[in-house]
């Protein structure tokens, strides 16, 4: 929504929007020994929506983590409207934090405050809007994902599921983003209220030129919201030489993937992991 | 210790002999603490900067001012009082055996305001505050709080380590104050009302047990004992393993690391302040 009109150190214009909004290029993160993501390579155009899909453990998580500069690459670089996330001081990885708004897996609500005060807090943080325009914001946005006026004094403990996740997408909308990034947004919600989800991404992409990142395990989600689909697999059941990334289309072309691996996950089906978590029990 | 401690030997597991595992575990180890230090050093640091470059919202820093300071009053004055009277209870026997009863008020006022005041103070802020800046920190961690935070463009440390750090070392003398005094009134009270001291010696002797130099002593201490709480109960909170075992480690571990801290750094405020105090013998009485 924030129109790009700036330009990076070299003088640039990054209005250009042939360019990617964002890039991974050769990205690896490791935690100790233990490789989670190695030599990524994505390329995220402006508008684009994209799921990222693969079961539990493949690194979707670490990767949108990455992404926003919350979790350092071990190799590679993040670039954000070509400039490198590396090469950002202090204050401008903070700028370019505020051009994300992040849906927590379970909302990540501050329980210390009111559910007001959370969708407030990213506008205060700013601190150069009055507490009216404030006030007047933070429930047009909660209006926005459907909640009432109500809610507004309650604390997130107070909320079903459902409702923090509203909020989570409220508090994520307030700063008028660029670029929303889901984690597992329809996690632990029941089916109907995880359309509920599904249609407020859709519809939130329909009120506002914004670019999705929808990191998700729920097929009917990377279906229904999703224009382009990315299948991610744990890098310790790949081969040296495969590729983390098994799947790079759009959703209708899922079915009919040539991996084997991605046609299970999308069909839901158990295959050879049956065994071979029966051979890790017994070592 | 072996699971915690990085490997720092390249014989694989299965191959090494007992005393390499022994020399890898206790290895690692060591790198580990000085790893852990390190962290800890650059924690402080980045607090630090944040802390002279821009103060936190007056909001967040009354809250952990109330939090620190205003409920905490309570306890420390309770636990003030007790040992004040305590004190007169295990010195009376032995001043009452040689005659000296009515100097009973310069050892208990001396040893509250120098050492038992000030430690007792930090201890009970330590399990009482320490303990809940681990526990909710680390709830924050775990539950993504303190990741949303850095998401929306807010530095955590600034947010939720400063006001803390502050709140600790700037009432951390007010209560260390209020634990002297409390004791001071505990141990007058036991000794003047329940064991029949003369109130007119008790309070002659009592002046001549703390002076100015001993008062200033116990308040610069307990400054460094409040930034010890926070800083430790913070770091803790911030590097809470994940679930509710990882938040309970986090704060048993935040109070037993300050609690030690605290100690050491007594010992080495007291001895530097006693050689201080050695070139300026003539302190007046302050009481």
């Amino acid at each position: 929504m924030n129109a790009a009109t700036e330009t990076n150190d070299e003088g640039t214009d990054i209005s250009d929007l042939n360019r990617p909004l964002i890039e991974a290029r050769n990205v690896s993160v490791q935690f100790d020994t233990q490789k989670i993501l190695s030599n990524i390579n994505v390329t995220i155009q402006r508008g684009q929506t994209v799921a990222v899909i693969g079961e539990s453990g493949c690194g979707k998580t670490v990767f949108m983590k990455t992404l926003i500069g919350l979790i350092c690459p071990t190799a590679g670089h993040i670039l954000l409207d070509g400039i490198d996330l590396n090469a950002m001081d202090q204050e401008q990885i903070t700028l370019a934090r505020r051009r994300f708004g992040f849906v927590f897996q379970n909302a990540a609500l501050f329980d210390s405050m009111s559910i007001f005060d959370n969708v407030a807090f990213p506008l205060r943080q700013i601190k150069k809007i009055s507490d009216q325009e404030t006030s007047e914001r933070v429930l047009q946005h909660l209006a926005e994902v459907g909640l009432p006026k109500n809610v507004t004094r309650k604390r997130p403990a107070e909320l079903s599921g459902g409702m923090r996740k509203r909020v989570g997408l409220a508090r994520a909308l307030i700063l008028n983003p660029e670029v929303l990034v889901y984690d597992e947004p329809t996690t632990g919600l029941d089916p109907i209220m995880s359309d509920v989800i599904n249609e407020l991404i859709l519809e939130t992409r329909r009120r506002y030129p914004v670019t999705s990142v929808v990191v998700t395990h729920d097929m009917r989600t990377a279906r229904k919201v999703a224009d382009r689909v990315l299948m991610f697999y744990p890098r310790t059941r790949l081969l040296d030489e495969e590729a983390q990334i098994l799947f790079d289309g759009s959703p209708s072309e899922l079915e009919n993937a040539e991996d084997r691996r991605v046609r299970q996950f999308v069909r839901g089906e158990a295959g050879e992991r049956l065994n071979e978590l029966a051979q890790q029990a017994a070592f | 210790m072996s699971e915690s401690a990085a490997s720092i030997s390249s014989i694989p597991a299965d191959e090494q002999t007992p005393f390499v595992r022994w020399v890898n575990d206790w290895g690692g180890a060591v790198v580990d603490g000085i790893v852990a230090i390190g962290d800890m050093a650059i924690f402080t640091w980045h607090m630090l900067r944040w802390m002279f470059s821009r103060l936190p919202s007056r909001g967040t820093v009354l809250i952990n001012f109330y939090q620190v300071g205003a409920l905490s009053l309570p306890v420390v004055a309770l636990t003030g009082t007790f040992i004040g009277m305590v004190l007169a209870v295990q010195s009376y026997a032995q001043f009452h055996a040689i005659g000296l009863d009515s100097r009973l008020g310069a050892v208990i006022n001396g040893t509250l305001v120098k050492e038992l005041g000030p430690v007792l103070a930090a201890t009970m802020l330590a399990g009482r505050v320490g303990g809940a800046m681990a526990a909710v920190l680390g709830t924050m961690r775990v539950t993504e709080q303190i990741d949303a935070l850095t998401a929306m463009g807010a530095d955590p440390i600034h947010y939720l380590v400063v006001p803390r750090f502050l709140a600790c070392i700037l009432l951390i003398p007010a209560l260390t104050i209020m634990a002297d005094f409390m004791g001071i009134v505990g141990g007058y009270f036991y000794s003047v009302v329940i064991l029949g001291i003369d109130h007119a010696a008790y309070l002659n002797h009592s002046r001549e047990g703390v002076t100015g130099f001993d008062l200033f002593s116990g308040i610069f201490k307990s400054i460094f004992f409040g930034g010890i709480i926070a800083i430790v109960s913070c770091y803790r909170g911030f590097h809470c393993e994940p679930g509710a075992d990882g938040v309970g480690k986090a704060a048993t571990t935040a109070f037993v690391y300050s609690f030690v801290l605290i100690l050491a750094v007594d010992l080495f405020l007291t001895i530097v302040l006693n050689s201080i105090y050695s070139l300026y013998p003539n302190g007046t009485s302050f009481l």
